[in-house]
C-alpha cells in the first residue's frame, strides 16, 4: 500500500477487501466487504478538498462530497452520515450501485494523475457505519401539514419522494405491486451487490418517519389513480419503473430455457429461489449458460447463473468491449469469476430439441461500422460468420421498455412515442393534474441514482403544490 | 393477511374451495380475472384464476387441484388461517356480449372459472348449453351450480362414472351439429381446450380460452407466461388471460407448463414426506 504523502499526489486509493473469486462465484454473499475505520480515514485524506469540486457537479443529487469526506477524516462519523442524509436518503444503496467512474469520481481532481478518491466506497462506509454504530436517531419532521401523497412504486425514485415528504409533514403512503417493497433494489440487484437486509432497512427507516407503505396494491389494477384521488389524495407521484422485458424476436425464443433477465433475476433475488428448495419458488440451473446483452443487469444476471453452479457463463454481447454499458467494477468481477465474454457477437435463432428445451443458440460475428444515433459504432454482420454456442440456459437481458399497465388505464396522462411518462423536466410535472412521474418510466431505463434525482425533483414540486398550488 | 372464511373439499383431499378475505379485490374483479396467491414467506406465487366475488362480504372465492408443493401448502390452510399474500385483480376480463347461442366447455378445476363466465354469459341474454366434464364422478364440481348458470347442463366423466361416458368434446360435436351456436368458451386442462378449439374450428365457431401458464408477477414484468398466439408471442397476464382458442399454440404452451416439473416433484414429494413424518 502507497503512503499518504505519495496518495496525496496522486497515486492510488485504499483498496476495499473483497471475497476471493473463487470463493464468492459460488456464493451469494456481498463481494466487497467494506472498508474498517482506518481504512476510511486513510482514503477519506486523499480528498484535496477542492474550492469548486467536480464531484458535486457529477452528482444527480447534489451531495455535497468534500463536506461528507472531510468529516470522516475527522472521525465524526455522525456528522458525515447526516451530511449524507440531507442530500441522498439512499447512501448504502448508492455508495453500491452508483456508476461512480462516470459520475462523481469521473470528475474527481485527483483522478487526473492516479485513481480518484473512492467516493463510492466512502459513501457506502459511512451508511454501513450508521447501520452496525448509530443509534438509529430520526431526523427532525416538519409539523403536519394534512396533506396526503400517493407514491405508487416504491423503487429508488418512489422511496426518496417518500422521504422528502414525509420530513416536510405531509402525510405519505407507499403502494407497491409486489408483496415486498424496494422495486429494482430487491427484484432486480442480487443479493451479492447489495444486500436485501440493507434495502429492508432503509424501507424501515421510512416506516418508522410515518410512511405507510401497501404491498400487493398493483395500481391501475387493484386501484386508479382517479380512486386514490377520491380517496382523498392530494397529489400522486408514480415511479413503476421499467418493467416491460425486451427480447430479441428471433425464431426459438420460447423454447424453455430462455428467461427475459427480470423473470430470472426476480426469481433469484426477490423469490430468493437461489435457495430452493428451502423456499418454494425453482429457478432454471444451466450448465452451459449465455447471457444476452452487456449492462449492469447482465453482469448481475451473469454472475447469478455462476453462483447457482454454471459449467460455463458466457455474456454474448453484439458490440465490442468500449460499448459495453455495464459499470466498470461489475464487468471487472464478472471476469474475475470466470465468465466468458463473446463480444462482436450476435445470436440469429435458437436451438432446441423435441422436448421444447434449448440447447443452443446460432450467432454471427460482427464488426463495427459507422456510428448510429446513439453515438456509438454500429455492429455490422460479418457474411458467412454463422457458428453454434451450445447452451441450456439463456438469459436475455437486452434492455426493458415502459410497462403499459398503469398508463394504459390512465388515458389522461399522455405518453412519448415509447410509451414513456411525459413530464415536465424541471418538475417531473405530468400532464395530469396532481400527478407527478419520475425514474425509468419516464427516461426509459436508466440508473437508481437517475431515478433518484427525478423522485428528488418531483418532491420539492410536489411540496410547492400542497403548499402554494399547482 | 387475507383471511380463509370458507373452506370446502370439492373431492376429498384433491379439488378444494377458499373463500379469502380480500376487500379491494372483491370490489373490483370482474369474470375471466385472475389473482396471484402466496401462503407464507417462503412461499411461491401461484396464478389462479377466481372462481367468484362477493363484493359486499369483501371475498373472492378460488377453487384448485391439489398439484404440487404450492398447492399442498394451500390445502393445509384452514377457515381462520390466511394467505400473506393476495394480489389482484390480474388480467383482463372476460368480454360479456349478447351473440345467441353460446356453449360452454369445462373440465376439472376449469368448471369453477367458467361459472361465473357462464351465469355472466347468460345474464346478457345468451341462450346458453353448459358441458362438464371430469375424470370420475368424484372429481366433478360445481354440478348444481352450473346447471342454475346455464339453461341446459350435459356431464361427461371420463370413465363413465357418471352422465356421458367419454370426452366433453363428443358431447360438443354434437350439439355444434345441431347447429346455430356462435359461440364456445373452453377452460380446463390445455389438451382439452386444444381438442375443444381443433373441433370447433371444423365447424368455424368462434372459441376463447383461459390460459394459465407459469408465471411470476402478473404484472408483464417477467414475460414467463409468454405463449404463441396468431403467430405473435402474447404474454398471458396481461394481454390475457382469455384468447382466440383457434390461434394457440397449444403444443408450445404444453412444453412450457413442464419447464419445472421435475423440480416440482421433489418439492412436493419431499412436502409430503416431511408432513406425513410428523
Amino acid at each position: 500500500m502507497a503512503s499518504t504523502a505519495e496518495r496525496k499526489s496522486g497515486g492510488g486509493r485504499v483498496p476495499m477487501p473483497e471475497q476471493e473469486p473463487k470463493v464468492r462465484a459460488r456464493n451469494f454473499l456481498e463481494v466487497p466487504t467494506g472498508y474498517t475505520v482506518k481504512m476510511a480515514q486513510e482514503e477519506a485524506a486523499r480528498c484535496l478538498q477542492c474550492k469548486k469540486p467536480g464531484c458535486v457537479s457529477g452528482c444527480p443529487v447534489g451531495v455535497d462530497i468534500p463536506g461528507f469526506i472531510e468529516l470522516i477524516a475527522q472521525g465524526d462519523m455522525t456528522g458525515a452520515i447526516r451530511n449524507l442524509w440531507s442530500k441522498n436518503a439512499l447512501p448504502a444503496v448508492c455508495g453500491r450501485v452508483c456508476p461512480q467512474e462516470v459520475q462523481c469520481e469521473g470528475k474527481c481532481i485527483v483522478g487526473k494523475k492516479g485513481e480518484p478518491v473512492a467516493i463510492g466506497n466512502l459513501e457506502r462506509f459511512c451508511a454501513d457505519y450508521e447501520r452496525e454504530n448509530g443509534h438509529g436517531e430520526l431526523p427532525p419532521k416538519a409539523p403536519a401539514t394534512g396533506k396526503k401523497v400517493a407514491v405508487v412504486g416504491s423503487g429508488p425514485s418512489g422511496l426518496t419522494v417518500a422521504g422528502d415528504l414525509i420530513t416536510k409533514g405531509h402525510d405519505v403512503t407507499i403502494y407497491e405491486a409486489f408483496h415486498k417493497p424496494g422495486g429494482v433494489l430487491v427484484y432486480g440487484i442480487p443479493e451479492f451487490r447489495l444486500p436485501k437486509a440493507i434495502v429492508a432497512q432503509e424501507v424501515d427507516f421510512l416506516a418508522r418517519l410515518g410512511v405507510n407503505i401497501q404491498c400487493n396494491a398493483v395500481v391501475g389494477r387493484t386501484v386508479s389513480l382517479d380512486e386514490l384521488f377520491e380517496e382523498g389524495f392530494d397529489a400522486i407521484y408514480v415511479g413503476v419503473g421499467a418493467g416491460l422485458p425486451r427480447f430479441m424476436n428471433i425464431a426459438g425464443e420460447n423454447l424453455v430455457g430462455i428467461l427475459s433477465a427480470n423473470e430470472y433475476l426476480t426469481r433469484a433475488n426477490l423469490m430468493k429461489a437461489y435457495k430452493y428448495p428451502e423456499v418454494d419458488t425453482p429457478i432454471p440451473l444451466g450448465k452451459n449458460v449465455v447471457v444476452l446483452g452487456a449492462g449492469n443487469v447482465a453482469m448481475d444476471s451473469a454472475r447469478t447463473a455462476m453462483r447457482l453452479g454454471a459449467e460455463s457463463v458466457k455474456i454474448v454481447y453484439r458490440r465490442s468491449r468500449e460499448e459495453m454499458p455495464a459499470r466498470k467494477a461489475e464487468i471487472h468481477h464478472a471476469e474475475e469469476e470466470g465468465i466468458e465474454l463473446f463480444l462482436l457477437t450476435n445470436p440469429t435463432r435458437y436451438l432446441g430439441n423435441d422436448k421444447g428445451r434449448l440447447t443452443g443458440m446460432e450467432c454471427l460475428r460482427m464488426e463495427l461500422g459507422e456510428p448510429d444515433a446513439s453515438g456509438r459504432r454500429r455492429p455490422v454482420a460479418v457474411a458467412g460468420s454463422e457458428f453454434e454456442i451450445a447452451c441450456d440456459l439463456c438469459i436475455v437481458a437486452v434492455g426493458s421498455g415502459a410497462n403499459p399497465l398503469l398508463t394504459s388505464e390512465t388515458p389522461d396522462m399522455r405518453l412519448n412515442r415509447w410509451g414513456n411518462v411525459i413530464t415536465d423536466e424541471k418538475t417531473g410535472k405530468t400532464t395530469k393534474k396532481g400527478v407527478w412521474a419520475g425514474g425509468d418510466i419516464v427516461t426509459g431505463a436508466a440508473t437508481v441514482i437517475l431515478a433518484m434525482g427525478a423522485g428528488r425533483d418531483a418532491a420539492n414540486s410536489i411540496h410547492d403544490f400542497l403548499t402554494l398550488g399547482w | 393477511m387475507f383471511t380463509i372464511v370458507k373452506r370446502e373439499e370439492m373431492a376429498a383431499g384433491t379439488i378444494i374451495l377458499n373463500e379469502i378475505e380480500a376487500p379491494l379485490i372483491a370490489k373490483k374483479a370482474r369474470p375471466g380475472q385472475f389473482v396471484i396467491l402466496k401462503a407464507n414467506e417462503e412461499g411461491e406465487r401461484i396464478p389462479l384464476t377466481m372462481a367468484d366475488t362477493d363484493p359486499a362480504r369483501g371475498t373472492i372465492t378460488i377453487v384448485y387441484m391439489v398439484v404440487g408443493k404450492s398447492t399442498a401448502l394451500f390445502r393445509d390452510l384452514k377457515v381462520g388461517d390466511a394467505y400473506q399474500d393476495v394480489i389482484g385483480p390480474l388480467g383482463k376480463p372476460t368480454h360479456l356480449e349478447r351473440v345467441g347461442k353460446v356453449v360452454c366447455v369445462g373440465g376439472g378445476t376449469g368448471v369453477a372459472v367458467l361459472h361465473p363466465i357462464t351465469r355472466g354469459l347468460k345474464e346478457v341474454g345468451n341462450e346458453v348449453t353448459c358441458i362438464i366434464g371430469a375424470r370420475n364422478h368424484g372429481l366433478l364440481i360445481l354440478e348444481e351450480q352450473m346447471k342454475a348458470a346455464s339453461h341446459d347442463l350435459r356431464v361427461c366423466t371420463d370413465d363413465g362414472s357418471y352422465g356421458h361416458h367419454g370426452f366433453v368434446t363428443e358431447v360438443l360435436k354434437e350439439v355444434l351439429q345441431a347447429g346455430e351456436v356462435k359461440l364456445v368458451v373452453a377452460i380446463g386442462p390445455v389438451p382439452m381446450m386444444k381438442a375443444v378449439s381443433a373441433i370447433t374450428r371444423e365447424f368455424g365457431v368462434a372459441t376463447m380460452v383461459s390460459l394459465n401458464p407459469i408465471m411470476v408477477d402478473g404484472t408483464g414484468m417477467c414475460g414467463g407466461c409468454r405463449v404463441t398466439v396468431g403467430g405473435e408471442t402474447k404474454f398471458a397476464c396481461v394481454d390475457g388471460p382469455e384468447f382466440d382458442g383457434h390461434q394457440v399454440d397449444y403444443d408450445e404452451l404444453i412444453l412450457r407448463l413442464r419447464a419445472y416439473q421435475e423440480e416440482e416433484q421433489k418439492s412436493h414429494q419431499h412436502y409430503c414426506n416431511v408432513r406425513d413424518a410428523a
